[in-house]
C-alpha cells in the first residue's frame, strides 16, 4: 500500500470508528487490534492484563510508523520540511492531550516517559522547592509503588514525614480520616483516581475541595483512570494531573505531566539540556518557557504522535460509551466470578473501574496465573505494584483481571470456565 | 502448550496441600529466610547441623503450590545427609528444573528419586524461581548467610 493509501485508509478507518460511537459495537472494535487475532498455542487469546498494558488499535501502529515513514526529523530546530512536519504533528499531539484533559492551555502539558517519570518530576522540582523538614506529604494506602517511592525519596531528603490515608475493608479511601490527617504541615497531596490493585474510583473532586480549603496542592495518578473514565483536570481543579500512554492505547514510553502553569512556571527544570533554554552562556542559562523547560533533550516525537492517535481513537468511541461497556462488563465479570465457590474479592468498593481481584480458596494466584495461562487467558498475579495493598489486605498476592474497551462477556466466561479448571486441578 | 499435569503432578499438589516437615524447628543452629516478594512467595528453612551432616530440617511460610511441594520434598530428601550430598542433589535438581538434565534416567535422576515429578517446571520457565526457592534459601542457610535470599528479579513495574 502506498503511503498515501495508508493515510486514506486510516482516515476511513477513523470515519468508521466514529460510527460505532453511537451503539458501542465490541466485535467491530475488537477488529481494530491486530493481536487480539492472536492465538495463544492452540487458543484464542484472552487479554484481561489492561491495567499492566493496553494492547494497541492499527490506527495507533500506523500513526507511529507513518511518523517514521513520512515525517521523521528532530523537533524544534530545523528550518527544513521534514523538521516542521515533526513539530507540526508532535505538538498536534500536545494539542489532543490538552482537549483530552481539558486542559486550559497547551503548554499545560509535559511529555515525559510515563507516570512514574511525571510523579518523580513533581516531587523533585515542586517538592524539593517547598517541602522542609518537619513537613508532611499526604498519600493514601491504595496507592501504586510509582506514588509512594518518589515521595520517599523526597521525605528522606527533607526530614519531611509521608502520611497515609487509610482505605476501608471495601477498599475505599476514608475521607474523614483524610481530612483528619490533613495539617498546617501538609504540603502536597498525591492520590490515585483509580487503584491499579482494587480498581476502587477515589472521589478526587472530593479531596481536592478539601486540600484546597487548606490551600494544599493535589497530585492526581490518574494512570489507571484515563483509559475508562472521562477526566476534566479543570472541572475537579487538579493541580497535577499524570498518565501514562500505554495504559490507554497508546505506545510504551510516552506519558504526561499535567500542571497549573502557575505551579509549572513556580517550579525549577527537573532535567538540563536542549529544549529547555532559551539561552546558554557559561555564566548563565535562561530557560524555556513552558512546555519546553521541562522536556529537556529529543522527547519520544513517535511515542507522542502515538498517543495522539489513540486520544483520537478513544475519542472516535466516545468515552462515555467505552464507560458504559466496561461498567457493564465489569458488573457481569464480579457476579459470575463471585458465584464460584471459594472466590473471595479483593477490593468491593461502590465505585469501581477496570479492575477485578481476586483469591481462590488457599490457591496462591501464581497457580491459578499459570493454569489460566494455559487456556489462553492472561491476568496478572502478584502484589500489583503495590506493596502496602497487599498488607493491608494481610495477603501475599491477588490475581488480578483488568478490562478495557475491547473485552466481552464472552472473554468473561473463558475467565470463569478457566478458574473451574483451577478448582478441578487443586480439588 | 506444555502440559499442565506435567507441572501440577499428584505428588507435588499432595506436598503442598499437605507439607512436610512443616513446623519451626526447636533445635535449629541454622536458619535462612527466603522471599520472592513478587509472587509473595515467603519460607523460612531451618536447619539441625552436626558436623557435617543434617540431622534434622523444617521449612515454614507460604507460598505457590511448586515452591511449597518442592520445600516439602526438599526436607524429605535431606535428612540424614552430608553437605556435599545436599549441594549434590541441588545441582541436580538445578539441571533437572531448568532443562539441563537428559530426557531419559540416568545417574542423575536415580540420586534425584521422587524429585524428578519436578522436571515439568522445565516447561514452565517462569515457574523455575518457585521450585528453586527452597533449595536456594537451603543453601544460604548451610553457608551461614544472613540475608533474605531471593530467586526473582527484584525490578518490576506495573
Amino acid at each position: 500500500m502506498t503511503t498515501a493509501a495508508k493515510r486514506l485508509a486510516r482516515e476511513s478507518h477513523l470515519a468508521d470508528v466514529r460510527e460505532i460511537g453511537a451503539g458501542f459495537d465490541v466485535q467491530k472494535v475488537r477488529r481494530d487490534f491486530p493481536i487480539l487475532r492472536r492465538r495463544v498455542g492452540d487458543r484464542n487469546l484472552v487479554y484481561l492484563d489492561n491495567a499492566a498494558t493496553s494492547q494497541k488499535p492499527q490506527a495507533v501502529i500506523d500513526a507511529i510508523s507513518q511518523y517514521y515513514e513520512l515525517d521523521n526529523a528532530n523537533i524544534h530546530r530545523g528550518v527544513h520540511f521534514l523538521s516542521e512536519r515533526a513539530t507540526e504533528e508532535y505538538e498536534g499531539a500536545r494539542k489532543k492531550v490538552q482537549l483530552f484533559l481539558n486542559a486550559a492551555d497547551a503548554s499545560e502539558i509535559i511529555f515525559v516517559r510515563g507516570a512514574t517519570e511525571a510523579i518523580n518530576l513533581v516531587a523533585q522540582t515542586h517538592g524539593r522547592t517547598n517541602l522542609r523538614a518537619g513537613d508532611e506529604v499526604l498519600i493514601s494506602a491504595m496507592e501504586h509503588h510509582s506514588n509512594i517511592v518518589p515521595w520517599q525519596i523526597l521525605c528522606e531528603e527533607k526530614g519531611a514525614r509521608l502520611r497515609v490515608v487509610p482505605i476501608s475493608d471495601s477498599g475505599e479511601l476514608m475521607l474523614e480520616e483524610f481530612g483528619r490527617l490533613m495539617g498546617p504541615r501538609t504540603k502536597i497531596v498525591a492520590i490515585t483516581h483509580v487503584s491499579n490493585a482494587l480498581g476502587t474510583i477515589v472521589p478526587v473532586q472530593r479531596i481536592i475541595e478539601m486540600a484546597h480549603r487548606e490551600n494544599i496542592p493535589v497530585l492526581v495518578d490518574g494512570a489507571q483512570a484515563v483509559p475508562h473514565l472521562k477526566v476534566d483536570v479543570q472541572a475537579v481543579d487538579s493541580d497535577f494531573y499524570v498518565f501514562s500512554g500505554h495504559k490507554v492505547y497508546g505506545s510504551t514510553g510516552i506519558g504526561v505531566l499535567y500542571g497549573k502553569s502557575a505551579l509549572l512556571n513556580a517550579m525549577p527544570p527537573y532535567q538540563g539540556g536542549g529544549d529547555m533554554i532559551s539561552s546558554v552562556t557559561f555564566e548563565k542559562t535562561t530557560y524555556n518557557k513552558l512546555p519546553y523547560k521541562f522536556e529537556a533533550g529529543t522527547p519520544h516525537m513517535a511515542g507522542a504522535i502515538g498517543l495522539g492517535a489513540a486520544i483520537e481513537y478513544v475519542n472516535g468511541l466516545g468515552m462515555d460509551n467505552i464507560a458504559a461497556h466496561e461498567h457493564k462488563l465489569l458488573a457481569y465479570a464480579t457476579e459470575t466470578v463471585s458465584a464460584i465457590p471459594g472466590i473471595r474479592l479483593i477490593g468491593t468498593a461502590k465505585e469501581k473501574a477496570g479492575v477485578l481481584s481476586f483469591l481462590l480458596d488457599s490457591i496462591h494466584p501464581h497457580d491459578i496465573g499459570t493454569i489460566l495461562d494455559q487456556e489462553g487467558i492472561a491476568i496478572r498475579t502478584g502484589h500489583h505494584c503495590a506493596q502496602p495493598v497487599m498488607q493491608r489486605f494481610g495477603i501475599a498476592a491477588t490475581a488480578r483481571a483488568s478490562f478495557a474497551l475491547y473485552n466481552t462477556r464472552e472473554e468473561v466466561d473463558a475467565l470463569v470456565e478457566g478458574i473451574q479448571k483451577v478448582r478441578e486441578v487443586f480439588a | 502448550m506444555p502440559d499442565l499435569r506435567e507441572l501440577y503432578q499428584e505428588v507435588i499438589l499432595e506436598h503442598s496441600k499437605a507439607p512436610r516437615n512443616y513446623r519451626e524447628l526447636a533445635t535449629a543452629n541454622h536458619r535462612a529466610e527466603g522471599y520472592n516478594p513478587l509472587c509473595g512467595d515467603h519460607f523460612t528453612v531451618y536447619l539441625d547441623l552436626e558436623g557435617d551432616s543434617i540431622r534434622d530440617i523444617s521449612f515454614q511460610g507460604s507460598g505457590c503450590a511448586i515452591s511449597k511441594a518442592s520445600a516439602s520434598m526438599m526436607t524429605q530428601m535431606l535428612k540424614g545427609k552430608t553437605r556435599a550430598e545436599a549441594a549434590r542433589l541441588f545441582d541436580h535438581f538445578h539441571k533437572l528444573v531448568t532443562g539441563q538434565s537428559p530426557a531419559n534416567g540416568n545417574g542423575n535422576r536415580a540420586e534425584l528419586g521422587k524429585l524428578t515429578v519436578f522436571s515439568g517446571v522445565s516447561e514452565f520457565p517462569v515457574r523455575v524461581k518457585c521450585a528453586t526457592l527452597a533449595w536456594h534459601t537451603l543453601q544460604a542457610s548451610l553457608e551461614g548467610k544472613q540475608d533474605t535470599v531471593s530467586t526473582e528479579q527484584p525490578a518490576h513495574t506495573e
